[in-house]
């Protein structure tokens, strides 16, 4: 949903990708601790950074996130036994590729907080949040976005109808 | 097309103070797909969750999205409702506009914004959630107690009782854990040992019981209602079928200088050995690490004089497979040691107590010993250094507790009321004695606790000075106490003959290994985490694990043994069915898609990846492709996403959902 643009100051979008048993808690405690941050992130809940496929970062980059936050259970401490191991392994590489294709790595965070960190939670989004802003809006993803947008999708009546009659 | 229903919750003024909730749910109104948007003060009181029914039957909803607090506080609760009102419960999703939004923001026209996009996510999301058949599996109706100590010992008695079968285990060759080594306890000044020993012969004798001392947790597998726990059962060295315990073994064996750790290195033991002489099983164990026969290959006393020929050099570690549905975790706690700490460890010592290096400054647990009818001195109060009687005597509290400079912040609860009981236990032993206790605040909350605290005052002459100790040095043979008296404004000095100190408790040592092995969480100082601080206390966030006792916080007896009963009443819920409801949210493999790499196999934890063949109609071999077992896959999705042709799907995280998620964004 669109809301009104803030022209006079950049507002960058965050989106956090989380597992539900450490990270997810530890943002509910960072709530119930009543602790304050910028309201710039938005989270999305995993079971397991084991299931977070590298692609939804890319995916996040191209729908206009400026920052990227990645963050599970700490190493040994996985809910699942090994799925931060095999996040780890995979982002460590996958890091590598996008910093080959010339994302700034600034604006990718990957971390691990715990249920107990709520704090550590506060501090990483206020400090993600601040260096984005500083780094201005994530252009290099959007004319990839426009492509997509004639990548043969039918997005209108116009183009459903001549669909249609073949 | 969707008719999905949204409910804004203002949860009473936490959300509505800081997000314009009316304008959510107007603003979301008007997203496609979302036929109905409301907002209402409780959602989750008895007329919110009949708000959300009536809606759904009204208006036909296919789909709900509640917009309240955190999913992992009440999204059981919408789903059930859901449920009740004929829709599937995984169409209702939760999203969080109160941990994650209003109570962390203060500037309302943000919070608002953020939390229309959270909605609009959720509202997203709920489009592609499907359908989920709930899975049964069959519940073994057994419980593992990991711990013996008086927690382990209530929730496994509790348990059997009921009729079910428990396997306890130990680490330590006795059960008994801490309580067995009190002399008395507070409030009513009862002997431990005689509350306690006939609990732990009631173990011992249970038809129920499987006992496993000197054993500890292997490894860990499985889910609730299913857990395969391998338990190591450590080399005895002595055959506990054959042995009788006459303990002869222990009078003949020639090493008797060991230091006795139950003791607390007071008093000596033999290398064969029971912890102490009403341990459970009455069965010795070798120490290997100080028997003269394991260090040089000679000795071989105690085989010689055994008369049932019970002991036994070549034994080795057992592992032993228990199928078990529950598991009960009661692994006590430890003290603090004002000892210097290795570099790098977040707790330090003590350095102005001397680092733990006066013989005459001992910590609450060797007072006990001291004081105890069955430890080293007989019950006599003696100095470790010279054995004579202390006449005064200096307890200090809060030592590593309440104290954030020396790395732990919380208070340890017992201390106050123990102290208040040594002081008691010094004065009726030592009749001309004086006790001097240096305290911050008396914390006495408890049933008859506050009137104890005071009579160690009024009736047993303890005097208490409020303010905290600075040094701590040897003068001769006094120890020199230096502190302030902070009611009175000066500085205090006394020359005692032995100081207590009453150190902080803390988790066990290797309770993060073991919250590993269970894949439990745990706190930054390694106490376990409950699943909800007030509303579940005795559970884990794990399904099927359950905590009792210190190991969940400092915690005194009766405490301990509540929630020990709560733990075990917890298990005997979840037993009373013969089959479990589990979550739908497994992965499964589309077939036709899969090319049989078996990456997902490599990656799967929980070894629920099969290797399927796919015939053709005369039964020739076209493929073999993966297939996921629903009662065994944990639902964590690495396979998901280790997967390259996107072949196997979490069910309820789908690409699809989480797509969904990004690009409303």
């Amino acid at each position: 949903m669109p809301m009104e643009e803030q022209m006079h100051s950049f507002e960058p979008k965050i989106i956090a990708f989380v597992c539900t048993w450490c990270t997810y808690a530890g943002a509910d405690l960072a709530g119930t601790s009543r602790m304050q941050y910028p309201a710039n992130v938005r989270v999305l809940k995993f079971p397991c950074t084991g299931r977070i496929d590298p692609v939804f970062i890319l995916k996040a980059f191209q729908q206009g996130a400026d920052g990227v936050l990645v963050s599970g259970c700490h190493p040994g401490d996985c809910h699942y036994i090994a799925g931060n191991f095999h996040a780890r392994r995979r982002f460590a590489v996958f890091r590598k590729l996008l910093e080959f294709v010339g994302v700034d790595l600034g604006r990718l965070q990957f971390s691990w907080v715990s249920a107990a960190e709520g704090g550590k939670w506060v501090e990483m989004v206020t400090d993600l949040t601040e260096r984005v802003r500083g780094m201005g809006p994530m252009r290099d993803f959007e004319e990839l976005a426009l492509e997509e947008q004639w990548s043969g999708a039918i997005t209108t009546p116009e183009l459903q109808e001549a669909y249609d009659s073949i | 097309m969707s008719r999905i229903g949204v409910f804004i919750c203002h949860c009473g003024e936490n959300i509505s103070r800081t997000v314009d909730v009316e304008r959510v749910a107007a603003l979301v109104g008007t997203l496609p797909g979302v036929a109905f948007s409301t907002d209402y003060k409780y959602m989750c009181s008895d007329p919110g969750q009949g708000l959300l029914k009536k809606a759904i039957q009204e208006q036909r909803l296919s789909h709900v999205v509640v917009a309240a607090c955190s999913p992992r506080m009440h999204e059981k609760t919408f789903r059930k409702a859901v449920e009740s009102a004929g829709l599937n419960p995984f169409l209702c999703e939760m999203a969080n506009i109160r941990e994650h939004c209003s109570w962390v923001h203060e500037d309302r026209d943000e919070a608002t914004a953020k939390a229309v996009e959270i909605v609009g996510m959720m509202v997203e999301r709920v489009k592609k959630n499907r359908v989920l058949p709930t899975i049964t599996v069959p519940v073994t109706k057994r419980s593992l107690v990991i711990g013996g100590g008086i927690a382990g010992i209530q929730a496994a008695l509790d348990i059997a009782d009921a009729g079910h079968e428990v396997v306890l285990v130990e680490r330590e060759p006795s059960i008994g854990g801490h309580m067995a080594q009190l002399s008395e306890t507070f409030p009513t000044l009862d002997c431990s040992q005689c509350i306690m020993t006939p609990k732990m012969v009631d173990v011992a004798n249970h038809p129920k019981i499987t006992l496993y001392t000197y054993a500890e947790i292997e490894q860990v597998e499985g889910y609730i209602g299913n857990f395969q726990v391998t338990v190591r059962k450590k080399a005895r060295s002595v055959d506990e079928d054959k042995c009788t315990g006459c303990g002869v073994c222990m009078t003949k064996c020639p090493q008797k200088k060991i230091p006795n750790t139950f003791d607390r290195n007071l008093g000596m033991r033999p290398a064969i050995y029971v912890p102490f002489p009403q341990a459970v099983p009455n069965t010795p164990v070798i120490d290997r690490e100080n028997c003269t026969k394991f260090k040089t290959g000679k000795c071989g006393v105690c085989q010689k004089v055994c008369g049932p020929g019970a002991v036994d050099y070549e034994q080795e570690d057992q592992l032993i497979v228990e199928p078990v549905g529950a598991i009960v975790v009661a692994t006590g706690f430890d003290l603090y040691s004002i000892e210097e700490k290795p570099k790098g460890s977040p707790i330090k010592g003590y350095g102005e107590f001397g680092h733990g290096k006066i013989p005459d400054v001992i910590d609450g647990m060797t007072f006990e010993r001291l004081a105890s009818a069955s430890g080293p001195t007989g019950g006599k109060i003696l100095r470790p250094s010279d054995g004579r009687e202390p006449k005064q005597i200096v307890f200090i509290q809060c030592v590593g507790s309440r104290a954030r400079e020396k790395g732990i912040s919380y208070c340890s609860k017992i201390c106050c009321m123990y102290t208040a009981k040594h002081t008691m236990l010094y004065h009726h032993k030592v009749h001309d004695g004086q006790a001097y206790v240096f305290f911050m605040d008396a914390r006495t909350p408890g049933k008859s606790y506050d009137e104890f605290w005071r009579r160690s005052i009024e009736e047993e002459e303890a005097v208490y000075i409020r303010g905290m100790v600075s040094r701590l040095y040897q003068k001769g043979d006094k120890i020199v106490v230096m502190g302030s008296d902070i009611a009175v404004g000066v500085q205090v000095e006394i020359e005692a003959d032995m100081v207590v100190l009453a150190t902080a408790v803390q988790p066990q040592k290797g309770a993060d290994t073991l919250a590993q092995k269970l894949g439990i969480s745990y706190d930054k100082y390694h106490f376990y985490s409950e699943a909800h601080a007030k509303l579940r206390p005795v559970e884990c966030a794990t399904a099927g694990i359950y905590l009792a006792g210190a190991c969940q916080g400092p915690k005194d007896i009766p405490d301990t043994v509540s929630q020990a009963s709560a733990a075990a009443a917890k298990v005997m819920t979840l037993f009373a069915k013969d089959k479990l409801e589990r979550e739908p949210i497994v992965a499964r493999v589309r077939e036709a898609g899969c090319v049989g790499c078996f990456y997902c196999q490599k990656v799967c934890p929980y070894g629920a990846v099969e290797e399927k063949e796919i015939r053709d109609r005369q039964g020739n071999l076209v493929k073999v492709v993966a297939y996921v077992n629903p009662g065994v896959c944990g639902g964590c999705g690495t396979c998901q996403a280790t997967c390259p042709s996107k072949s196997v799907e979490l069910d309820g995280y789908t690409d699809e959902q989480i797509v969904a998620m990004i690009e409303a964004l």
